[in-house]
């Protein structure tokens, strides 16, 4: 079981409220994602949730227990931290088999554990090394292994893939995805990059100065975004933002519109301009077109597309896929 | 050619480093040495560096005329104790302000530091007063309490140094793992502490040991510790450069010797924690 309810919860730091209160509900076996910019309070839920940070008010439930001044060891969940936070004196085996010592399993099953752990993560010749002897991908192996033996009523993940190189990150969450899949244990997963938030959640939390903007699946959140701020932060490269007279021809006080939702060409469109910068990445050319009317747009083109600094261009939006928002920032249906 | 200027670069720095130790370590070899001359070539001028007879009797004479055992007892007693029971102070004391620190907590420590740039004379009075009225004059537990509060700074300056390198984390990932506070300090705290609280160990035990000030204003006999041991022989009866230096020598001896054999612990103490 892995339910997890916030109650009106909020925390100030001394006269900073950085979590205003909200509720939050995260159902047993889900892979929730915290998403949003740096400092907006994301890991800051996550530690209250943990217990390493004291709710200021609200409650936290967990599995209908309430929670809120239990300390983080009573729990039953466990936490892999962006630094990995292994402990340096100990082996790999100490480390992982650390949390069954603490809750007092008996040596043998504890063994047992320790090398089933090691054998899903590829750590097993690693179990006599100590932590400063592995590479960055193997620690953070190595911080799952010590979450895992336990089987937690939850994982939570603070950043856990900000301190590896891009192609170990592709590989890692998809490690970590397949591990929910095997686990169904519930997951809380703080990320700032919304690729990973995109493609590991069931439910992504959006969230922007300690409030939560939005709360959905990966793709209600790409097709239907409340209001701009979630427009502009899920989907990359970001939506256009257009106000003015072609918005309010739809109605709307800031229209949005994708650059994937673009059609660009060298002859013919609705709108046009000329090419600023065009990055060729093989499979998709992005353009950052300057319009005539003043103002600047990205658009997706295909691969093949021909197109260079001050190349005119022609662009067709795709009229069902604007996103309608009001002088407030809200969407409009 | 790049190699050669680094070669020679190199060897310009290992000379020069060559020469400033030998430089700072001069003082000690010429007393070592004048320890073993007769009190007349120990003032003979121009002075023989290794060329004269070497003998004992300086020492012999030194240990004639004074009680050695008992002084190194307790020197040992003194430098011991006071950083024993600092410890015991500091390691609670830097661990919260290291962890949990306070609104003030930098206040505090730079309060705690200022302590020491107060010339010592300047409270010989008040605390030789209360030093006589409590009995406390000429006892080995009176010089462990004042030389604790007189390092006590130091002891927890260094210890916070070390304290804030452990990561936070990494405390949090033991609270998380179920540990309670006692399994805390016990499994992952103390471990990785150790080093630091070795080096602080042991960069006071040499501070206490060649303490100076206190222990020869504040004893006479019954307590007196090897720095009373030496000055007993540069008194206003002559200038006896021989015992002297002798007597020196079996002060110092057995710090020296401590040290040599834990310099790369008290590297890293002097270096506070700066170099990671």
């Amino acid at each position: 079981m892995g339910h997890i309810s916030l109650n009106q919860v909020s925390k100030s730091f001394g006269d900073v409220n950085v979590i205003p209160p909200l509720n939050l509900e995260i159902n047993d076996g889900e892979f929730v994602v915290f998403v949003g910019p740096s400092g907006c309070g994301k890991s800051t839920l996550l530690r209250l949730i943990a217990g390493l940070e004291d709710v200021s008010d609200g409650k936290i439930l967990i599995d209908g227990t309430d929670a809120t001044i239990t300390p983080p060891a009573k729990r039953g969940l466990s936490m892999v931290f962006q630094s990995y936070a292994l402990y340096p004196h100990m082996s790999v085996r100490k480390n992982i088999a650390f949390p069954l010592k603490m809750a007092g399993v008996e040596k043998e099953e504890a063994t047992r554990r320790v090398e089933a752990a090691a054998k899903v993560l590829n750590l097993t010749e690693y179990l006599n090394r100590r932590p400063g002897q592995l590479s960055g991908g193997q620690r953070q192996r190595v911080a799952i292994g010590r979450a895992i033996v336990r089987e937690p009523k939850a994982f939570l993940f603070d950043e856990p893939l900000s301190n590896l190189d891009a192609a170990l990150r592709v590989n890692m969450r998809i490690e970590i995805t397949e591990l929910h899949r095997d686990l169904t244990t519930t997951m809380i997963y703080v990320t700032h990059d919304q690729v990973e938030a995109m493609t590991m959640a069931d439910k992504i939390v959006v969230l922007n100065e300690g409030r939560i903007e939005q709360v959905g699946s990966p793709l209600k959140l790409y097709r239907e975004p409340a209001n701009l701020f979630v427009a502009g932060f899920i989907g990359s490269p970001r939506m256009n933002f257009i106000t003015g007279a072609a918005a309010e021809k739809q109605g709307a006080h800031t229209l949005g519109i994708r650059p994937e939702h673009l059609t660009v060409s060298n002859s013919a469109g609705e709108w046009t301009g000329k090419v600023g910068v065009a990055e060729h990445l093989g499979s998709d050319t992005f353009l950052r077109i300057h319009l005539d009317d003043g103002s600047t747009i990205t658009a997706r083109g295909d691969g093949d597309f021909e197109a260079e600094h001050g190349t005119t261009v022609w662009l067709s939006p795709d009229a069902e896929k604007f996103h309608r928002f009001d002088a407030s920032g809200m969407r409009l249906n | 050619m790049a190699r050669a200027v680094s070669t020679r670069r190199k060897t310009s720095f290992t000379v020069a480093a060559w020469a400033v130790s030998f430089l700072i370590f001069f003082p000690i070899l010429w007393t070592f040495l004048t320890g073993f001359k007769t009190e007349g070539e120990a003032i003979a001028s121009p002075p023989s560096f290794l060329f004269f007879d070497w003998n004992l009797s300086a020492y012999e004479a030194v240990n004639q005329r004074s009680d050695y055992p008992k002084h190194f007892f307790n020197s040992v007693i003194i430098s011991f104790g006071s950083t024993a029971l600092g410890l015991l102070i500091a390691i609670p004391a830097a661990w919260a302000m290291a962890f949990v620190p306070a609104k003030h907590t930098k206040d505090i420590l730079m309060w705690m530091l200022s302590t020491k740039m107060l010339p010592p004379v300047g409270v010989l009075i008040p605390i030789f007063l209360i030093f006589r009225d409590t009995g406390l004059l000429d006892t080995r537990t009176g010089l462990v309490i004042v030389l604790t509060l007189i390092n006590l700074p130091i002891i927890i300056w260094m210890l916070f140094t070390y304290f804030r390198e452990i990561p936070g984390e990494v405390l949090e990932a033991a609270r998380m793992d179920g540990a309670s506070l006692r399994n805390e300090i016990l499994y992952v705290l103390t471990p990785m502490a150790v080093p630091g609280i070795a080096s602080t160990l042991l960069l006071n035990v040499i501070l206490a040991w060649n303490e100076a000030f206190w222990t020869l204003n504040l004893t006479a006999a019954d307590a007196a510790p090897l720095t009373a041991f030496i000055a007993a022989f540069s008194s206003p009866e002559g200038l006896f450069y021989a015992k002297l230096s002798a007597a020196s020598t079996m002060a110092i001896a057995p710090i020296v010797i401590l040290g040599w054999f834990s310099q790369k612990q008290l590297v890293r103490g002097m270096t506070f924690g700066a170099v990671k």
